[in-house]
């Protein structure tokens, strides 16, 4: 196995030219666990984290700009008005030990459906940015999940950045697992209201082979939220939205947890997590009146 | 590979490293360091916890091709700030945790000293208020043990910060 160190992005984007079959390496968190379990064997492994540009973040225009590489715990210390729904969702992952090393970037990259990132960076519309030796792109995290595990990276290239819109309104991160630290979500959910543009944004976890959006229940809560006032929703609409978000889950049964309740716990997070925005929205609403 | 690295203040190194291989690894077998322990390789039990570049973090997780000219503390350079050779002393946690009666197999505790050790830099050590109990409890939570119960360990990371928060005061 050959060891490369880029001190550069440009010579981690040719190491990663040279061996698209090499596997980049940043807090490990994820990959070392295939390495000691002798379930991977890559030929070349490529270290991330000599790359200062990296473990940068900063304003970006409209965006905050957050390394692919920056820790969990730098989020957590330093984004919560930035980026309130990937900060809670940081906040959930394992322990401060793997949050110290662990990072967004390693989160994508590994893609799992039930990475705790996903579902806030679906919600908030963020954009991923991928570089190569061809240059660089930008994708939406939107169109970033294509099947499981597989994503828009392609093999030469490597994610650099993740680009978070300021926010317009509350966000919401919420995870259901059997205790509060060192848990894979059995179900997790995010929400964004837009009260500028007047949108909706919902993310969905370990509910699927890819983490996804539920676009009907954005659509149904876009036409009913009260974006005027904030009035509090009836007991009606908040139900179909529960109902609308459980719907598009497409679950399965595994270890942590029946497909029935998964999309039952997603229901009940929809509801939460509405009822939660809204109280936050009129908040906000009488402080701009 | 050979991997150059500081560990608890020393410069050395590791030969023959096979790239894949763990920190955790280099440490216990390579380095005669076997404060660390291996219990789980997935970082799920914190009981290889180090200082990585003054931040914990398993050391089961990190390549050790990544530590190359990095600095490493150990549980073992925890006695050592106190004194060298035969005169080593424990410091206030490691006193602590055998006061308390937070040791029982002992196989958790060098990652709950590291870890305990961070928590107690960061708050009393910065002149903050001691951690309640939430927050020892957070702080320790990849920290897993099968023998106590945890009650006991609660019980010693209060009797350290205590104790170096009082002399702390008096520096
Ligand atoms: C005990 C434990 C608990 C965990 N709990 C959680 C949890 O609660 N929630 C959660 O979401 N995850 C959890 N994880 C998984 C892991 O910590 C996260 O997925 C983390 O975000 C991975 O980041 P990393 O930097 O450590 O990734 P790495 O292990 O370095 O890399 C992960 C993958 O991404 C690729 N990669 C890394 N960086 C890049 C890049 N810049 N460009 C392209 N590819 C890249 C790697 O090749 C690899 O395939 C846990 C892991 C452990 C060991
Ligand atoms: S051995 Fe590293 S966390 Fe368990
Ligand atoms: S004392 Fe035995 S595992 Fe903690």
């Amino acid at each position: 196995m050959e060891f490369l160190s880029p001190s550069t992005l440009e010579e981690a984007l040719e190491a990663k030219s040279a061996h698209p079959d090499g596997v980049p390496i940043m807090g490990g968190t994820d990959v070392m666990v295939e390495l000691n379990f002798d379930k991977r064997r890559p030929e070349t492994l490529i270290d991330l984290a000599r790359i200062p540009e990296l473990a940068e973040w900063g304003p970006d225009g409209e965006y905050t700009r957050l390394g692919a590489g920056v820790p969990y715990t730098r989020i957590i210390e330093n984004l919560q008005k930035q980026a309130p729904a990937l900060a809670r969702a940081s906040r959930t992952v394992a322990s401060p030990q793997i949050r110290n090393r662990g990072t967004v970037g390693g989160n994508l990259g590994g893609a799992s459906p039930a990475g705790d990132t996903h579902p806030p960076l679906l919600a908030t519309d963020a954009v991923i940015e991928l570089a190569s030796v061809r240059g660089r792109r930008t994708v939406a995290a939107r169109d970033f999940y294509l099947s499981f595990r597989t994503t828009a990276l392609q093999p030469d290239e490597l994610i650099t950045a993740i680009l978070l819109p300021a926010p317009k309104g509350p966000q919401q991160f919420l995870k259901i697992g059997t205790r509060n630290a060192m848990v894979i979500s059995v179900a997790g959910f995010s929400l964004s209201l837009d009260a500028e543009n007047r949108t909706v944004g919902t993310g969905l976890g370990s509910v699927g082979p890819t983490p996804m959006r539920a676009e009907a229940a954005e659509e149904f809560l876009t036409a009913e939220f009260d974006w005027e006032s904030g009035s509090v929703p009836s007991e009606a609409t908040v139900r179909r939205f529960g109902e609308l978000v459980a719907s598009a889950a497409r679950p399965i049964d595994d270890q942590r947890g029946s497909a029935d309740y998964r999309k039952h716990s997603m229901s009940v997070m929809a509801r939460r997590a509405l009822s939660w925005s809204v109280t936050e929205y009129r908040k906000g609403a009488t402080r701009c009146a | 590979m050979r991997v150059n690295l500081n560990v608890n203040g020393e410069d050395m190194t590791a030969e023959n490293v096979w790239p894949g291989e763990s920190l955790l690894y280099v440490l216990r077998e390579r380095l005669g360091l076997p404060g660390s322990k291996n219990a789980c390789e997935q970082g799920e039990c914190g009981s290889c916890t180090v200082y990585f570049d003054g931040v914990t973090a398993c050391s089961c997780m990190i390549a050790a091709g990544q530590a190359e000219g990095r600095r490493i503390r150990t549980v073992e350079g925890l006695a050592e700030e106190s004194g060298k050779g035969s005169d080593k002393k424990l410091d206030t946690v490691q006193d602590a945790f055998v006061e308390a009666g937070a040791v029982q197999c002992g196989f958790c505790t060098p990652g709950l000293l590291v870890q305990t050790d961070d928590l107690l830099e960061r708050t009393v050590g910065q002149g903050k208020p001691a951690p309640d109990d939430a927050e020892i409890r957070e702080a320790l939570a990849g920290n897993l043990c099968r023998c106590t119960g945890y009650e006991k360990i609660i019980d010693a990371v209060h009797l350290a910060a205590e104790r170096r928060a009082a002399s702390g005061s008096n520096a």
